[in-house]
């Protein structure tokens, strides 16, 4: 441990991994520890025991569960967008290669009450029950002029210039009503809340037509895409990465403590007595507490069930949002399942997870419009955690500190804080205009 | 997970064992024919495939190297993960290095799944002057933990095809996948996008 590295990574999470992974791809020298004795920290998966043990249950798992090893259950569930900019990083780093996916079955919105398949083209628009006959056809012209809209071709732009005019003003433009507008914003465009639609409609466009990309990448019923054996794959694929590049890996490492100089700038690390020194620290914020402030509450709830959620085609896999505006809420609730066909639980056997930012205390009382659509569950462990954003000045203190993980269902807001990490970092963007077309799925 | 159909299987295959026991030497000389005498830790590559044509099959080796993580312990279960082989490797020259691979072979029958191909390679026999493990100790310990042995010199090249041919030769031919296959997102232009056709 006595040597000079570049970056030392504390916390081997997702976010951290891809930035070890992209560090070490860029030649520079690259200590990853961990206080834990497996690979993930808060993006983890974990079998059935190390469930129990972490929700402090002092019994034993019940037989008619099944087997622990058998069960991969995601601390920060989400799945990921065909051609969103997880997918983007891993193909640039071929991170690929360690990994095995299955696309989603499908991707649904709560409305009225009940759960409906997220429309994503002028032809699904046509067939859903989401809205009435004229709205239909409304709705349609709307996905048609996102469909080809071309940013460089301003013959597609239908007079409009998107870095001026809001998502409101596109809206408005097609007539469509608040329901529409609800599950476009939030089931097609992923926002988490409803200021996207005072902001230039440029990104909207953009997402929905990522979100209409993606489905049709795969030909499954959603545009997303889930690893074999579940999300804890990820942050270990990358930390190959790393270590293939030359980055050195210890886990199990207690303490992790920063140390500074007399200008408060980070130059080493130091566990059970050794000290590696460094020119940077980047870390998750359970490592610098001082360096972090709470910026939220996630209350989310973990359920195993024996059958997949109703009302959704018996899909094995699927995401549902439930816009806030339907739960009188301040903030979208997600509900997202996996199962055996994912190999993250025995056979038979669906984990469904329940998630929101907190407004309450109460996550048991908060959650319950998500609970209520999962039908009957076998086990449920409640949880409110809470969210850090990082509040120092890196080019001080040479700390970099990552944001906690979102309620979201997806991977669009984790990836771009770590390409904005690596960014202060190094100085330098990664560039992800990779081919998408040509890194192809194949059986 | 070895897959088979028309008599083409391709299997993954972990290499094990110590710092410094010649995993990489050894891949590197089966797969490119290379040998370096001061062979630096790996960096750069640690994933190598190799088909080899046999009489009843033609076996696709997907051969994974440890880059390093097992020099502090910190190989991920994904490293283990639908492996269909192993080699565990150790240096004849060197007492510590064949006790750790026994531990290696403990870690294995943890981790890894139970029908595994898993052969111990006794490395650097060129050096049978500086031998500090007799070949029969390896031979009886390999028997009982149900492993194949062989002693092999990546610097020679002495056994190393051999154990690579035999591994090739013991996987199951006809092992229905345990999983349904995944998509692999590949970055190969030739090959088309498929629906997977996983959606039940």
């Amino acid at each position: 441990m006595d040597e000079e590295y570049d970056v030392i990574v504390l916390g081997t999470g997702l976010k951290e991994c891809i930035l070890s992974g992209l560090l070490s791809v860029d030649g520079l020298k690259v200590l990853h520890m961990d206080r834990n004795d497996y690979y993930g920290g808060e993006s983890t998966s974990l079998n059935l025991v190390q469930l129990w043990k972490r929700f402090g249950k002092e019994d034993t798992p019940p037989e008619r569960l099944g087997l622990s090893k058998e069960y991969n259950v995601d601390m920060v569930p989400k799945f990921m967008m065909a051609n969103g900019a997880l997918i983007r990083v891993l193909i640039h780093t071929n991170v690929t290669k360690y990994l095995n996916f299955k696309a989603v079955d499908g991707g649904f919105v709560y409305s009225k009450g009940k759960t409906h398949k997220v429309p994503a083209t002028d032809v699904e628009a046509l067939k859903s029950p989401l809205m009435g006959l004229f709205e239909k056809r409304r709705a349609r012209k709307f996905f048609i002029y996102v469909q080809d809209y071309d940013e460089s071709d301003p013959k597609s732009h239908e007079g409009l210039d998107l870095n001026k005019v809001t998502a409101r003003d596109v809206l408005s433009k097609y007539g469509l009503e608040d329901n529409t507008v609800d599950f476009i914003g939030h089931a097609l465009a992923l926002y988490r809340d409803d200021s996207y639609l005072d902001q230039p409609a440029t990104d909207f466009v953009k997402r929905i037509k990522i979100y209409a990309e993606s489905l049709a990448r795969f030909q499954g019923g959603s545009p997303f895409i889930y690893p074999l054996y579940g999300l804890g794959e990820l942050p270990q694929g990358f930390a190959r990465l790393s270590a293939v590049y030359g980055g050195t890996y210890m886990l199990n490492k207690p303490e992790c403590k920063v140390e500074f100089d007399e200008n408060g700038k980070a130059i080493g690390v130091t566990s059970e007595g050794e000290t590696a020194k460094c020119k940077k620290v980047v870390c998750d914020p359970s490592y610098l507490p001082e360096k972090a402030k709470k910026v939220g509450r996630v209350a989310r709830a973990i359920c195993i069930m024996n059958h997949p959620i109703p009302n959704t085609n018996d899909s094995h896999s699927v995401q549902i949002i439930l816009p806030q505006k339907q739960l009188q809420r301040k903030s979208d609730m997600y509900v997202f399942c996996c199962s055996y066909s994912h190999n993250v639980a025995p056979k038979g056997k669906f984990i469904a997870f329940v998630s929101t930012e907190a407004e309450t205390d109460q996550p048991e009382v908060e959650l319950k419009p998500g609970m209520d659509i999962l039908g009957p569950v076998e086990e449920t462990f409640f949880e409110i955690y809470d969210r850090f954003e990082p509040t120092n000045q890196n080019e001080d203190d040479g700390c970099f500190v990552s944001t906690s993980y979102d309620a979201t269902t997806h991977f669009e807001s984790t990836v771009i804080d770590v390409l904005s990490m690596y960014t202060k970092i190094t100085g330098k963007e990664v560039d992800l205009t990779v081919d998408l077309s040509a890194a192809s799925a194949t059986e | 997970m070895a897959t088979a159909g028309n008599s083409n299987i391709n299997a993954k295959l972990v290499l094990l064992g110590d710092m410094g026991a010649g995993k990489s030497s050894l891949v590197l000389r089966f797969v490119k024919g290379q040998f370096l005498e001061f062979q630096e830790s790996t960096i750069g590559a640690a994933f190598f495939s190799q088909t080899l044509a046999l009489s009843d099959a033609t076996v696709k080796l997907e051969i994974w190297d440890t880059a390093g993580q097992e020099r502090y312990h910190s190989l991920a279960p994904m490293y283990y993960r639908g492996a269909s082989a192993a080699i565990i490797a150790y240096d004849i020259t060197n007492t510590e290095s064949f006790e750790r691979a026994k531990k290696w072979v403990d870690e294995l029958q943890k981790q890894g799944n139970p029908n595994m191909v898993t052969a111990l390679a006794g490395n650097k026999a060129d050096l049978e002057e500086n031998r500090k493990v007799a070949a029969e100790e390896a031979k009886a310990y390999a028997e009982v933990n149900g492993l194949f042995f062989m002693e092999t010199s990546a610097k020679t090249a002495v056994n190393v095809n051999d154990i690579f041919y035999e591994i090739a030769r013991r996987l199951p031919r006809a092992q229905p996948a345990q999983n349904p296959g995944g998509m692999i997102l590949t970055n190969t232009p030739s090959e088309i996008a498929q629906s997977s056709n996983c959606c039940s």
